[in-house]
């Protein structure tokens, strides 16, 4: 049984979405970092569906979702150092209540 | 098969929405455990073995649980939840997704290369296959990527050094 590629699309446009919306409307900084991490699974799951559709043969899709899943351990070890940081210094995390650099 | 996508993707739309909706930060990290798990599943149904069990080594064990860390360590005692600024802001968020999702599937609605068997490429995903082609082909990035993860260690140790007053001047 064929799966069609347009399922694994539609899939990860709506969990891209759901990680877009968690990154525009959530305060509390991690539940934002969160929605980031759901954008990059989305990404990679859109990297490995193309890869087995188009290019079996090749690995390249592979490939990419193994540097964007590196880059998404980078990201979350950073901004998690980043928020803890701000942390100490402000006693919150909420994204609107750093608006120190606000005119 | 389609079966068990409908039930993947359910669960992992399960998950993505529990990160979101849920009020307490634990129980967002779990619902992203749940999303991940989904996801790697769903990678050894695309015959991407490795993948799918680096997605749980990394993702669902490393980074949820830097998550959860980070929230046991910071959110226990994180102050009340200030009203206003919150309807509107949420409101928009819902358009703009919207808006966005539309977009992406207006993308979609076009004729796509034919669906893809479901599991196939027996050894496409496997170590072998894939080592020689990170290992041979791609070489260069993945010495980059090794640098990106030594930078992002050093930042990561650098930013939550526990904080020390500047000195008088």
């Amino acid at each position: 049984m064929v799966i069609p590629l347009s399922w694994y699309l539609i899939l990860a446009a709506a969990l891209f979405s759901i990680g877009f919306f968690g990154v525009l409307a959530r305060r509390n900084a991690v539940a934002v970092l969160m929605g980031v991490e759901l954008m990059l699974n989305a990404v990679n799951i859109n990297l490995l569906a193309f890869w087995r559709a188009i290019h079996p043969a090749e690995l390249t899709g592979q490939i990419f979702a193994i540097f964007v899943l590196t880059v998404a351990a980078a990201e979350a070890a950073v901004g998690l150092a980043l928020i803890i940081s701000i942390y100490r210094s402000r006693r919150t995390i909420q994204v609107d209540a750093l608006d120190l650099m606000k005119g | 098969m389609p079966l068990l996508f409908a039930a993947l993707a359910l669960i992992a739309l399960v998950g993505a929405a529990g990160v979101l909706l849920s009020r307490n930060p634990v129980y967002s990290a779990l619902s992203l455990l749940l999303n991940f798990v989904a996801f790697a599943v769903m990678y050894v149904m695309l015959s991407a073995q490795f993948l799918g069990v680096v997605q749980i080594i990394v993702y669902a064990g490393a980074i949820v649980v830097l998550f959860l860390f980070v929230v046991m360590l910071i959110g226990g005692n994180l102050p009340a939840l200030g009203r206003g600024r919150r309807a509107y802001v949420r409101a928009a968020g819902v358009i703009l997704a919207a808006l966005f999702l539309l977009a992406l599937l207006f993308g979609l609605a076009r004729p796509l290369p034919n669906g893809l068997a479901a599991v196939g490429a027996p050894d496409g995903g496997s170590v072998q296959a894939l080592g020689l082609a990170l290992y041979v082909d791609h070489i260069v990035p993945f010495e980059l990527a090794s640098i990106l993860l030594l930078t992002a260690m050093l930042g990561g140790i650098v930013l939550a050094r526990r904080y020390q007053a500047p000195p008088k001047d």
